[in-house]
């Protein structure tokens, strides 16, 4: 979401007014606009007097950060060990194949970003995949498939509405 | 020299906001204890409906809500409420009745209306939401009688499956607070002389011993010391830091209290990972919780002791689980390890001494002050005291999170509260302390778990995830999978784990694929040994234990890959092939239907054949085959 740089200063103001670090401001960034414009990086650096290259080596660093707009749903796959052990790479795949895409990267119309975590502790579920903050557990490929028809089906619902 | 940013907080104290002084001295704690636990009958009638993040996500709140509706129909006063995680993940949603424990498992918000009919008005069991042994088929009612509670030892975790979280009344009611008022009465030097007699070493991973630590960070000089709590639980397959904040975040408050009192830290901070939000959410109000009643912030319990909590959210990075790349987050930098010396308690956060201790140390303290340390050290080992939590999970019965003293063989641990591996396959291996550890083979399952016999096995207690591995586990791709990740996790500032990381990977693909050859074993033990002696912080001094640790006990599967060109678990892509066995394939064209690449041919009634050069491996077949016909070579 593209917010107007006034905006995008309060929301780095707030937390540098605060007891905050420079990597707070980009999270709140990042909450807000599901990734950092090129204008947050440089305000960020301005109110927090530091060189626009260290902003970036910290939002290039962390995972949290994306410096490219996300998609409008987040599908994140669990690569956790207990899910590694009982499947999930096939599960991936499977969304990867569907969706057109490589993890991390986001479909083309905008609509999805496959992402992989690093456990969720929620081991006991595994393989888990969460789409938009729901967790769907003992996954497969086949139900990866199911959920992502489900998903793309909601998807263009949504837009024709 | 290190570039350390002066502390904002330094500059400028911000004001204890909203503060509600209702405890002004240690006598106001104990009244409202006694005011508190005055109202409460014993044995009281009350169910819990587990909250971790597992049963949250077989919906435990809509569980606790329906509970909760059927017995305001009834008139029913006992409270229903959502705790934190009680462990049993495998069997989640839990619902508890107390005060006999009687245990539902699997529970539906559907049941709600039967359990509150037949057994809370009835006080009849229900049989069918009871935990069933798999090997007697015995239905057991509570929650003490069931393995996996009975032969576990719980300290940390015991509170867990009994408050409300987000109560402070109901912690200070259960004893909470009662150690800080203990050890606020007692010099600094007397708490950290009780934490050293305890035995209690860092849970961290490393096992140093807490209160020498503590010790260490007292002694440096200045005004200015901070402590901090590392809840950057990074180890895929381990999340017992987040049930103990999500269940019972004040016991953590608490510990860092009674930390920064016997340190002389007048600030503190939790670093805890974005990916647990409701952890996040829990410590939060917590913190407010105690702020508002005087138990954080200025002359707490009119001792003339200061101290505040903030809480800072990790971004993402395993390696800020390092403590000096922890420190560097928290300044807002790009979290990158630094050589030690010197060390946090020397110059840590803003280059003030600092104590680091793990969420499960922290949470061990306030039960040692509380109790003594005699009583803390009856448990482990003469080396090892007291309890260890493990998070049991993969290619076991009873996933879940388990804790037992130190000591313990592994054997009781796997197979009599894990209750041993699904499906009647045999035991492989445990993977203890996740990409920093190593795995232990069957041969080794009687050893005893402690710091020193893990690492004589080239194990590490670490953070204390527990993967087990079957037989169908491939011990080269698991020996990948974990180097992977360290791969993508080395921050890339030393070269040894950067440069040498990627190039154990790369070997370990290749065998994977098909493509080892003879003498790639060598190398990898080459490489893994200069990477662990060069490397700059732990992560990379760690990371190539999973690898030499399956070459020492899984040699043969590393051969078998290399000379024989085959994976005896039948995982490796790149040496298996899938194929229809024609007495079993009915012609049903299933499989053909749902193969994404079109390897499949064959006419309805036909027998299908699959064709190996167009064929991915992807298993869909075999998974839709109602007729078992697809077998992998």
């Amino acid at each position: 979401m593209l917010l107007p740089v006034g905006d995008l200063y309060q929301l780095i103001d707030q937390e540098a007014r605060g007891e905050g670090s420079v990597i707070a401001a980009l999270e709140a960034v990042q909450a807000r606009c599901r990734y950092l414009p090129r204008a947050a990086l440089i305000l960020a650096g301005e109110r927090f007097h530091l060189p626009l290259a260290d902003v970036y080596a910290v939002a290039t660093f962390y995972n949290a950060f994306s410096l490219k707009p996300k998609g409008r749903h987040c599908l994140q796959v669990c690569m956790g060990t207990a899910c590694h052990v009982r499947g999930s790479p096939r599960v991936l795949e499977r969304l990867a194949t569907r969706l057109g895409v490589s993890p991390g990267a986001t479909t083309r119309d905008r609509e999805f970003t496959l992402e992989t975590v690093n456990c969720l502790g929620a081991c006991a579920l595994g393989p888990i995949v969460v789409a938009d903050g729901e967790y769907s557990g003992q996954m497969t490929a086949p139900k990866a498939e199911m959920l992502w028809k489900r998903l793309t089906r909601q998807a263009a619902e949504a837009q024709h509405a | 020299m290190l570039k350390t940013p002066p502390s904002p907080l330094e500059a400028a104290p911000a004001p204890a906001n909203g503060r509600d002084p209702q405890l002004h001295q240690l006598a106001d704690l104990a009244d409202w204890r006694a005011a508190l636990t005055a109202a409460d009958q014993p044995n009281q009638p009350a169910i819990t409906v587990c909250g971790g993040t597992g049963c949250r996500v077989y919906g435990s709140e809509r569980v606790c809500q329906a509970l909760q509706r059927e017995l305001a129909a009834r008139g029913d006063g006992r409270p229903v409420r959502v705790t934190g995680c009680h462990g049993f993940c495998e069997r989640g949603p839990l619902v508890v009745l107390h005060p006999q424990r009687l245990m539902y498992t699997r529970v539906k918000p559907e049941d709600a209306a039967e359990i509150a009919a037949a057994t809370v008005d009835g006080g009849r069991v229900l049989d069918r939401l009871l935990y069933t042994e798999p090997q007697s088929g015995a239905r057991l009612p509570y929650e003490t009688e069931v393995p996996f509670y009975k032969h576990q030892h719980r300290l940390v975790l015991d509170l867990n499956g009994t408050l409300d979280p987000l109560s402070l009344a109901d912690y200070v009611a259960a004893g909470g607070y009662a150690a800080l008022a203990k050890a606020l009465a007692l010099t600094p030097a007397a708490v950290i002389a009780e934490v050293k007699a305890s035995g209690l070493r860092g849970r961290g991973g490393a096992g140093f011993p807490t209160g020498q630590k503590w010790d260490l960070c007292r002694r440096q000089p200045g005004d200015v010391k901070y402590v901090i709590c590392n809840a950057d639980e990074g180890d895929p397959g381990a999340y017992m830091d987040r049930s103990i904040m999500e269940g019972n975040p004040h016991r953590v408050l608490e510990g860092m209290l009674i930390g920064a009192y016997a340190i002389g830290a007048r600030r503190g901070f939790v670093y805890i990972r974005n990916e647990y939000p409701l952890a996040v959410k829990h410590l939060r109000a917590a913190i407010a919780q105690a702020e508002a009643r005087g138990l954080l912030g200025e002359n707490i319990l009119g001792s003339g002791f200061d101290f505040r909590v903030s809480v800072r959210l990790g971004s993402g990075a395993f390696v800020c689980g390092e403590e000096t790349a922890l420190m560097a987050s928290i300044e807002g930098r790009v979290g990158e390890p630094r050589p030690r010396p010197p060390y946090p308690a020397e110059a840590g956060l803003w280059g003030k001494p600092t104590n680091i201790n793990n969420v499960k140390s922290w949470a061990a303290v306030p039960l040692i002050l509380a109790n003594g340390a005699d009583w803390y050290a009856q448990l482990g080992t003469p080396t090892s005291k007291g309890t260890l939590i493990f998070s049991v999970v993969g290619k076991i019965n009873n996933t879940g999170l388990v804790e037992v003293p130190l000591g313990i063989s592994l054997r009781r641990l796997i197979f009599d509260i894990g209750g041993g591996i699904p499906g009647g396959k045999a035991f492989k291996a445990a993977q203890i302390g996740g990409p920093s550890g190593g795995c232990i083979p069957a041969e080794h399952l009687d050893t005893s778990i402690d710091y020193e016999s893990l690492t004589a096995l080239g194990a590490i207690v670490g953070s204390g995830g527990l993967v087990v591995a079957d037989e169908d586990t491939c011990m080269v791709d698991f020996a990948r999978y974990f180097m992977q990740f360290t791969q993508e996790e080395s921050c890339g500032k030393c070269v040894p784990c950067r440069v040498g990381t990627q190039a154990m990977l790369a070997t370990l693909e290749r065998i994977c694929a098909g493509h080892g050859q003879p003498g790639d074993v060598d190398y990898l033990l080459e490489l893994g040994e200069m990477i662990k002696r060069s490397s700059l912080c732990g992560l990379g001094q760690t990371a190539p234990n999973p690898v030499l640790s399956t070459l020492r006990y899984f040699r043969a599967e590393y051969d078998a890959h290399i000379l024989h060109k085959r994976c005896p678990a039948k995982v490796c892509k790149g040496l298996i092939t899938y194929a229809i066995q024609p007495e079993r394939c009915s012609g049903c064209q299933v499989c053909l239907r749902n193969c994404p690449a079109g390897a499949i041919h064959g006419a309805k009634q036909q027998i299908h054949t699959i064709d190996p050069a167009v064929c991915t491996r992807c298993g869909l077949c075999q998974s839709v085959c109602k007729f078992d016909a697809v077998t992998v070579n």
